[in-house]
């Protein structure tokens, strides 16, 4: 695998190049820091060892002293040295001459100083032989005698080549295995972040359809990807709304605009009397007023759709929206035929006074139009408001034509009017403002057959009721 | 200019108009002047906030968005220095959210663009405190017709009338206004605390019902439709 230069310093400049390279260093003090450990353990324990072995032997050879003289001890000695083993015997008398021995080549002065030291020593048996350390205790017989008992300690190092050689080594190895190893892993990290890289600047040019890829093994990428690619999602939705409100704008604002500017065209053409340019003037005012009342309907839905009143979110009594807004609607209901009664138990809600109001108001206002029993007779509108568990639900049903089931989706749709004549009075956007709202604060809008008649439903999350949570 | 016509000429007001756009600058000077008020005129933010301080000015009219100083900043700035000439403020935006701040900054009414012409005047003359010598009081009278707010009691020639709490609401701010022009959308913002619009008559069965128990066998009608603009409650027509 061919790593090139630049590629290789982008590889160390990541943060998980980074954080694996502190982790090695870490974990190679700790274990330089283990081996160490070890290996100073390991030598204490051979020295204790060897310094027990030679005072044991020390104690012996003093024993025979004691039993035999002199003779026993060279006797003793001399028997010893000729065995194979590690361990070296010298006895001098007081002037220093040897009286035996298995080494030759001792430094200076040695046997005048009791106690315990190293000291290098030759094998006298083996001539040839390479200098090696032991470790060796000095001990005064009465007589001037000096006795050294000693132990080669080339076991101890021995020990350490087999220890710590080995380790250190693998250490090594770690080291650069561990490198390497990090050059991969971050390789594969940077890969998933470069294809992550290139996935948001395609969208960022524009083409909002691209997803990040997700490797399906719920890693933190995994759960990242998931993430954005839900906001996308929102983006998307968000834009293709709107898109479908602009061109909605597009559309049906230039038809009241292209009536506006016929007005006034035709009044240009043929008003004579000042009565005649009087109406065509109150004309356009009226049709401007529509527009503006469009205008303002299709922001609000706009609004609340991205979510941007939600600054103003509180805790609503429903209850008071209910019947204030039923008290609104009573006296034009009660003119146009229609009884209208209200009956709200006490649920609260988070949202936004206004808007839920406005909801309200189109419902009822929907129900004043439409809610005239075919056969004539008078009307009845029913606001009423209760708890569905979680659910606060507003409902207002009528008793008039109702709206068939294939229609009940298509309504809450901007600009959409059943009644085809468009005789009654109306933008077509009553019923979309109040399924915005009621998207704006989570809940849904449904209709249902009220038998006959219409019944129209507003379900929102409700707050909890007080008193009765603890 | 039907509003105009019947206004109280003795309500003459100095208007400060802070607007930038020319057009819509001239057209409101011209509309007020017609209406009997004062009008003076300034361009931008700053100038129309050293002017403001001088305070003889009835009522501010400031365009949200100034060059130099935006409205809602020479609002607040005003009221900062103590300086409380009721302000209306004018607006392009117009959710409920935009009338929160704008009524946050210091302005004591707000009203999204585009509007009538009648609607703003209407409001401008509810602002000015000159024009509502009742406010304060506790017995409002027009004719015979007397509202007692602390009792809660109405009565026309002497004779008691029983009201519900929102009819007595809607009389009440009809009479503080009294001789004043009070639009449908004020009723709905004053009376009910809702800034929606309605979109149908919602307003006008309410007063007629409260017509019928007021005016109903009396000779002389006290509350009065303004084609074009609202209601007035006032004894009699000049």
């Amino acid at each position: 695998m061919k790593i090139l230069p630049r590629n290789l310093a982008r590889l160390v400049r990541t943060t998980a190049f980074k954080l694996l390279a502190v982790y090695l260093v870490v974990f190679a003090v700790f274990a330089l820091f283990m081996i160490g450990y070890v290996a100073w353990h390991t030598r204490q324990l051979i020295e204790g060892q060897v310094a027990e072995n030679v005072g044991a032997e020390v104690r012996f050879l003093a024993e025979q002293y004691r039993m035999g003289g002199i003779q026993r001890l060279v006797f003793v000695i001399d028997r010893r040295t000729r065995r194979p083993g590690s361990n070296i015997y010298v006895l001098a008398n007081f002037a220093g001459e040897v009286l035996a021995s298995n080494v030759s080549d001792l430094p200076l002065g040695l046997l005048d100083s009791p106690g315990t030291q190293f000291t290098a020593y030759r094998r006298s048996e083996e001539p040839g032989a390479k200098e090696n350390l032991a470790f060796v205790q000095v001990f005064l017989l009465p007589g001037g005698y000096r006795l050294l008992v000693g132990r080669d300690v080339e076991e101890r190092d021995t020990v350490r080549r087999l220890v710590v050689r080995p380790a250190q080594g693998a250490l090594v190895l770690i080291l650069v295995l561990g490198l390497v190893g990090g050059f991969f892993v971050t390789r594969r990290v940077l890969k998933r972040i470069d294809s992550m890289t290139a996935t948001s600047e395609t969208i960022m040019a524009g083409d909002l359809s691209g997803r990040l890829s997700v490797a399906g093994t719920g890693d933190e990428f995994d759960r990242l990807a998931l993430s954005l690619n839900a906001m996308l999602d929102r983006i998307e939705g968000l834009m293709a709304g709107l898109k479908e409100v602009s061109d909605n704008i597009a559309h049906d604002l230039k038809t009241p605009l292209t009536r506006l500017r016929n007005k006034a065209e035709a009044a240009l053409r043929g008003a004579h009397s000042d009565a005649e340019w009087r109406s065509a003037l109150e004309g356009t005012i009226e049709e401007s007023d529509a527009l503006i009342r469009t205008f303002d309907a299709l922001l609000m839905i706009a609004r609340a759709e991205a979510g941007q009143a939600l600054d103003t979110m509180a805790e609503i009594d429903l209850k008071e929206i209910a019947e204030n807004v039923a008290e609104l609607y009573e006296p034009l209901a009660d003119e146009q035929g229609l009884d209208l009664t209200v009956e709200a138990g006490r649920v609260q809600v988070r949202g936004v006074r206004e808007l839920l109001a406005q909801a309200l108001a189109n419902l009822v206002d929907n129900a004043i139009k439409y809610g005239l029993p075919k056969d004539g007779g008078r009307g009845r509108i029913a606001v009423r408001l209760s708890r569905d568990g979680d659910l606060a639900v507003l409902e207002v049903s009528d008793a008039g034509e109702g709206i068939a089931a294939k229609d009940r989706e298509r309504v809450v749709e901007r600009f959409v009017r059943l009644d085809t004549s468009r005789s009654r009075p109306g933008s077509g956007l009553g019923l979309a403002l109040v399924a915005a709202v009621a998207r704006l604060h989570g809940g849904t809008l449904a209709f249902a057959d009220a038998e006959p008649g219409l019944r129209v439903a507003l379900r929102l999350p409700a707050l909890p009721v007080e008193g009765l949570a603890q | 200019m039907s509003a105009t016509r019947e206004t109280d000429q003795d309500f003459a007001m100095r208007l400060l108009l802070i607007e930038d756009d020319r057009d819509a600058a001239d057209y409101l000077r011209k509309a007020f002047r017609e209406a009997g008020h004062v009008v003076e005129h300034a361009a931008d933010g700053e100038a129309g906030l050293a002017l403001a301080l001088d305070g003889r000015y009835d009522v501010l009219v400031v365009d949200r968005m100034l060059p130099r100083r935006d409205g809602l900043s020479v609002v607040a700035e005003l009221r900062r220095r103590g300086e409380a000439t009721p302000a209306l403020i004018l607006s392009a935006l117009g959710q409920v959210d935009d009338r929160v701040m704008g009524l946050r900054a210091g302005g004591d009414d707000y009203l999204p663009k585009p509007y009538a012409f009648t609607e703003l005047l209407a409001r401008v003359e509810a602002l000015s405190r000159r024009a509502a010598p009742q406010a304060a009081d506790t017995l409002y009278r027009v004719g015979d017709l007397e509202l007692d707010r602390l009792a809660h009691r109405v009565a026309r020639g002497g004779k008691d009338i029983p009201l519900q709490p929102r009819e007595f609401r809607l009389l009440e701010y009809l009479m503080r206004h009294a001789g004043q022009v009070v639009t449908r959308t004020m009723l709905l913002e004053n009376v009910w605390d809702y800034h929606f619009d309605p979109q149908t008559n919602v307003i006008d069965v309410h007063v007629s019902r409260l017509r019928g128990k007021i005016d109903k066998g009396f000779e002389v009608p006290l509350i009065h439709t303004v084609r074009g603009a609202g209601y007035m409650v006032r004894e009699g027509l000049r």
